[in-house]
């Protein structure tokens, strides 16, 4: 695995036959019982830091950071009865990884509120390098200028590269760097909510 | 990929590939700050050695767009005046530290010539009789998204000299690699002498293809290639070929009308046609812009070809 593939958008669905590397199944880290509990916390975080939800708008990183947002404002609309704006972004043309790979875009940007003034929560699954972060913010700087940017994030895996930390957290989880963390969601997957450890096959013992 | 110097080297799937790329482009050049950082320290130098408004000005603003460098070499203005070769003209610009070259020249396959001369990559945008890609890249946008993404059994006419045209000879190659039906409409002095292999049919009776045609678009009678022993007059031409508001009043009420650029109006297509509801002229002039942006995009920003991490 290569500088360049590492730092790339995180969780990709696997391509039948094409996976660079044979992971394996290592540990079952989120079942879907665990994952509704931890966007039910993340979202009552979110209105209690920012004091209500008036001011906040949810924007999601493609694709999975936009199904969680939508989770999240749908948790919000049901305990505090306010419905969150929900935006899309897209960050392949910010990405600093351009020319050293193929970065494709994966959806249109669509924020339907002028963030300006506002709070902005972006939300993604997996936190890593900190890369793709990095893009959104140059990406959300052209459409506005936010009061405050937050960040939500399901998994925080480790190994950061740029100086960037989460608000918010589902799990915690600490990985070594050839390990992949894999994200479903029923709405983007079609296969029940997990989050799975995989990595390459144990050679001589457990890691 | 490597250059794109004519659309016949594209397969299908390369050809949706960049048009779901510039449905992308089509989103940024649409927001309040229609740029992108994506090719920052690229430079994309123009290279016209003939004239050009839209497609000059097109390739310009989709390289601004996406934040590179443009250098503009007018031949008017530079050494090639004083005999300077097409070799020497492009190693000089290429020696200044260049990424992209985007050519359009009088001579057919003068950019695959000069692709064989520099590292940079080589973008035809137009070369005499033969190709002028992005044209017909933004043609078959323009039809995406007025007629779904399939463009498979959609009939589509192409009007004019097709004998001169290299956008004819693009169109021709995107629409049948798309799967459209395409029936060429010409006098037979203005199409070329053999059609063996081009996936079309023939007419050259407009009125009989007006009534059953998804899209008609029309070519422009290039006057600066010699026409005057190819049809007797512009009067006939219009009279037999020109989609005049006579002849645009049969038409299917959801037939779309094109144009390349730059029209003559009152030859081939009457002003009051190309400013009514059917033309989409002004669209495929916006669909340039995102276009172009998906080929710099994909030349230049792409891993030198190689095939997208699957795991990251």
């Amino acid at each position: 695995m290569t500088a360049a593939s590492r730092a790339g958008q995180p969780n990709p669905a696997p391509v039948p036959g094409q996976e660079a590397v044979s992971f394996v199944f290592r540990s079952g880290v989120l079942d879907a019982d665990d994952l509704r509990r931890a966007h039910t916390r993340i979202a009552h975080e979110i209105v209690e830091r920012n004091h209500g939800a008036d001011r906040v708008v949810l924007v999601g990183l493609y694709t999975r950071g936009l199904a969680i947002a939508r989770r999240l404002a749908r948790a919000i609309e049901g305990f505090e009865g306010v419905a969150v704006p929900v935006g899309a972004l897209d960050v392949a043309f910010y990405r600093d990884d351009i020319g050293l790979r193929s970065v494709q875009p994966l959806g249109p940007t669509e924020i339907p509120v002028d963030v300006t003034g506002k709070v902005v929560v972006l939300v993604d699954d997996v936190l890593y390098t900190g890369r793709t972060v990095r893009a959104a913010l140059d990406a959300l700087t052209e459409l506005g200028r936010p009061s405050s940017v937050q960040l939500a994030i399901l998994v925080d895996r480790g190994h950061r590269e740029l100086p960037i930390r989460p608000d918010f957290v589902g799990k915690n989880l600490p990985t070594r760097v050839g390990e992949d963390v894999r994200v479903r969601l029923e709405e983007v997957d079609g296969v029940p909510d997990s989050v799975e450890l995989w990595g390459e096959p144990a050679q001589g013992g457990v890691p | 990929m490597k250059h794109l110097l004519a659309v016949a080297d594209l397969d299908r799937g390369a050809i949706e590939e960049l048009l779901d790329l510039s449905e992308h482009f089509l989103e940024v050049t649409q927001r309040d700050i229609p740029k992108v950082p994506a090719l920052r320290g690229k430079v994309v130098v123009s290279l016209f050695f003939e004239d050009s408004t839209r497609t000059r000005i097109s390739f310009e603003t989709a390289a601004k767009r996406l934040s590179c460098d443009v250098m503009s070499f007018s031949v008017g203005s530079s050494s090639v005046q004083k005999g300077e070769s097409l070799r020497d003209t492009v190693q000089t610009i290429e020696a200044m530290g260049i990424d992209a070259l985007v050519i359009r020249h009088s001579a057919a396959g003068a950019p695959q010539r000069v692709s064989t001369w520099v590292d940079a990559c080589v973008v035809n945008a137009g070369d005499g009789c033969h190709e002028h890609p992005t044209q017909a890249l933004l043609d078959a946008l323009t039809l995406r998204r007025h007629l779904g993404a399939d463009l498979r059994g959609a009939r589509i006419a192409i009007v004019g000299d097709i004998l001169h045209s290299r956008v004819a000879r693009s169109d021709v190659a995107a629409f049948a690699a798309l799967g459209a039906e395409i029936t060429l409409v010409a006098p037979p002095t203005l199409l070329p002498s053999s059609l063996v292999g081009w996936p079309v049919t023939v007419s050259h009776d407009l009125d009989a293809v007006l009534g059953e045609t998804d899209v008609v678009c029309l070519l422009r009678i290039q006057h600066e290639r010699r026409h005057a022993s190819l049809f007797p007059s512009l009067r006939e031409y219009t009279a037999r070929y020109g989609l005049t508001v006579e002849r645009a009043a049969r038409l299917r009420k959801d037939t779309l009308v094109m144009h390349p650029g730059p029209m003559n109006r009152g030859v081939e297509i009457a002003a009051e046609v190309a400013e009514g509801p059917a033309s989409v002229i002004t669209e495929q002039v916006r669909n340039g812009v995102a276009v172009r942006m998906a080929v710099l995009y994909t030349l230049l920003g792409g891993a030198g070809g190689e095939p997208v991490v699957a795991r990251a």
